[in-house]
């Protein structure tokens, strides 16, 4: 069996299973946010009643992210649903904009876009906290009202999203009916050279396979250049399986993720006990593709979809009007590393955009010394607008007052994020291209789209 | 239940994303509340480029569209999770939607909700007809009839699926079938 078909066959006690059949698994996590928490919930009680209780209390984590720091009076409303709704049902795992559990939560657009506006229990970005609060872990099912829950399948799990309906019916069984996925199987040989990032590699995937490649199906990334990936490459790399369709994304398990997953749920005293999974001899996969690591160059989805594939230094008469550095896909603390990497003392030439996926990425970037200066620092001397507020942002356009969000038709953006269909950051006539936190630097650098290499030492 | 459904189609190419099917700033809309379902319908289609798309799905102004059934190309419904699509589109008056091909979890929510008919075609339909065509579909043959021309083209058969939207979602199917205790 395939890494996806073990687990399944794990969570629905079964010895074997095979792609194609439907089988009930029991979930270990159900995760939501503040887009799909209150229609979910809205679900669940609608089925099971007003005074139903959730199936598990230590298994739902809720995670507002989404529209956190608008003025927009739904999502300030959203927030404050999910936080009666903890309190109603006694969830352990809720990490809520503000510390007060019996307050409510609203913007205060006074303050500006720029200065922390969150409490201390806040996490930022679902598939970024999911990891650094020790909810993933080796062998589980994660299911989540978001699509790129696949994110945590770079920790060995099965990892996927789901709409509100069927988390309303995992929030009252902790089941929920799921088709095994055919597997894919994507080998990885050798090492990245310099200048080519983990995002790199899933656009060259995309591109290969197409944006409906891996429908239905499981994308499995193995070979012996994992072990040269980071688990910050391995999320951005499963975080993208959907955007070719995939059901999920998922790594074989090794000594990082061991370390990665047992640092973190001693620190947040989540649940430390898991089981990976090993891959079998006999893996039946649909498809299969060996990647040569060494040979990858810098990439670039092209505006409207991300298989649009090209090479940076192919489209340098491509003009833009901004850069964005953020999201689950773009937004960790190594992203922002790299990006630092191409812009130190440089200046950027068009409007730049800054947002880390989390508030320990912030807390990360302004204690992480190069030279004299924080990574935060060497940002804001480039030009970098940076803002502490963690969170979606732009990602997905979101209400109107979002922080980056293109308000106008015809904007060109280059962006470290992971999806770009026409109006995914905000106007529907604007364009988003997609490539690496390098990628974005080198070109917020030249107002045009660039390779990153240019600017790295040789 | 109700097997054929006649009406104007709405018709649209490839790669429709749940952000163009409803746009991310309506999603501060909770589906479960009555008269935000409503104002959901009223966006659907809303973040179709008009120089694409000159013809609203939802005139402006209005809750519902005129357009039962939709026709589209290759992987309708990709990009995000959000079930505030198949309802928008549910709540706009959209009974099937005939594509090419669907996204996974686009076509997941159109089940689970029961909002909508997702109906794969055996081939491309959105090239040959346009936006006010009548077609008619009969779930129980699998057909699509295109009134302009008389040409009948088949579709794959929803198999397993349809006593789960004839019933309303997963819920009530499970209700129905005894998988879940009936309402006390
Ligand atoms: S950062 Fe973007 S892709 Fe990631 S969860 Fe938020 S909106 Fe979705």
């Amino acid at each position: 069996m395939t890494l996806t078909e073990k687990i399944l066959a794990r969570a629905a006690g079964r010895a074997r299973v095979e792609a194609g059949e439907n089988l009930w698994v029991n979930a270990d996590i159900l995760m939501t946010h503040d887009v799909c928490g209150p229609g979910t919930i809205g679900v669940f009680k609608r089925e099971f009643g007003p005074r139903a209780r959730v199936w598990d209390p230590r298994k739902i984590v809720i995670i507002p992210d989404h529209y956190i720091f608008t003025a927009d009076s739904n999502s300030n409303r959203n927030v404050n649903l999910l936080r009666e709704f903890v309190r109603e049902q006694g969830i352990e795992y809720f990490y809520d904009v503000i510390d007060d559990p019996a307050g409510t939560w609203q913007f205060d657009p006074a303050r500006g876009d720029l200065a922390r506006q969150y409490g201390s229990r806040y996490a930022g970005v679902c598939h970024s906290a999911l990891p650094q609060k020790g909810h993933t872990r080796p062998g589980e099912v994660l299911f989540g009202t978001d699509s790129h829950t696949c994110t945590a399948g770079a920790f060995n799990e099965f990892a996927t999203g789901i709409g509100n309906t069927d988390a309303g019916f995992v929030m009252g069984t902790g089941k929920l009916l799921i088709k095994v996925p055919e597997t894919m199987h994507f080998r990885l040989e050798g090492a990245l050279p310099p200048g080519v990032m983990a995002k790199d590699l899933i656009l060259h995937i995309i591109g290969e396979i197409g944006f409906d490649g891996a429908t239905y199906r499981a994308m499995q990334f193995d070979g012996p250049g994992v072990a040269t990936l980071t688990m910050d490459d391995r999320m951005t790399i499963a975080n993208m399986a959907i955007e070719a369709g995939g059901k999920n994304g998922i790594f074989p398990f090794d000594a990082r993720t061991a370390e990665y997953v047992e640092a973190r749920t001693r620190l947040n005293g989540t649940k430390r006990e898991y089981e990976p999974v090993e891959p079998d001899r006999d893996q039946k996969f649909v498809y299969e593709l060996v990647i040569e690591l060494d040979k990858l160059e810098p990439l670039v989805a092209c505006h409207p979809d991300p298989a649009q594939r090209r090479k940076a230094r192919e489209l340098e008469s491509v003009k833009l009007d901004r850069a964005y550095i953020g999201s689950c896909t773009g937004g960790k603390t190594s992203d922002f590393i790299e990006f630092a990497r191409v812009v130190r003392g440089r200046r950027v030439k068009i409007d730049t955009f800054g947002v880390p996926a989390t508030p320990e990425i912030v807390h990360d970037l302004q204690s992480t010394r190069w030279g004299e200066k924080t990574i935060w620092q060497i940002l804001l001397e480039a030009g970098v607008r940076l803002t502490e507020n963690a969170g979606c942002a732009a990602c997905l356009g979101g209400p109107v007052d979002t922080f980056g969000r293109i308000n106008q038709p015809g904007l060109k953006c280059i962006s470290a994020t992971n999806r770009n269909f026409p109006g995914r950051m905000g106007h529907k006539e604007s364009q988003v291209f997609l490539a690496s936190p390098a990628t974005v630097a080198a070109s917020a650098l030249t107002g045009h789209i660039t390779d990153p290499r240019e600017f790295l030492p040789a | 239940m109700q097997s054929v459904f006649t009406g104007p189609a709405y018709v649209v190419r490839d790669n429709i994303d749940t952000d163009q099917i409803i746009p991310a700033q309506f999603l501060t809309l909770v589906p479960t509340i009555p008269a935000e379902y409503e104002k959901l319908g009223s966006y659907a289609l809303w973040g179709l480029p008009e120089a694409d798309y000159p013809v609203r799905y939802v005139r402006e102004g209005q809750l519902d569209s005129e357009y039962p059934i939709l026709v589209a190309g290759r992987n309708f419904g990709c990009g995000s999770s959000r079930e505030h699509a198949p309802i928008a589109l549910g709540s706009a008056g959209c009974r099937i939607v005939l594509a090419e091909s669907f996204a996974r979890i686009f076509f997941r929510n159109c089940i689970a909700t029961g909002e909508l008919y997702p109906c794969e075609l055996t081939s491309r339909l959105c090239d040959r007809v346009k936006t006010g065509d009548v077609l008619t579909v009969d779930l129980d043959a699998s057909t699509v009839r295109l009134h302009a021309t008389g040409e009948v083209v088949p579709l794959k058969p929803l198999g397993e699926v349809r006593p789960v939207i004839d019933a309303g979602g997963i819920f009530n199917y499970a209700r129905q079938t005894g998988m879940m205790p009936a309402r006390g």
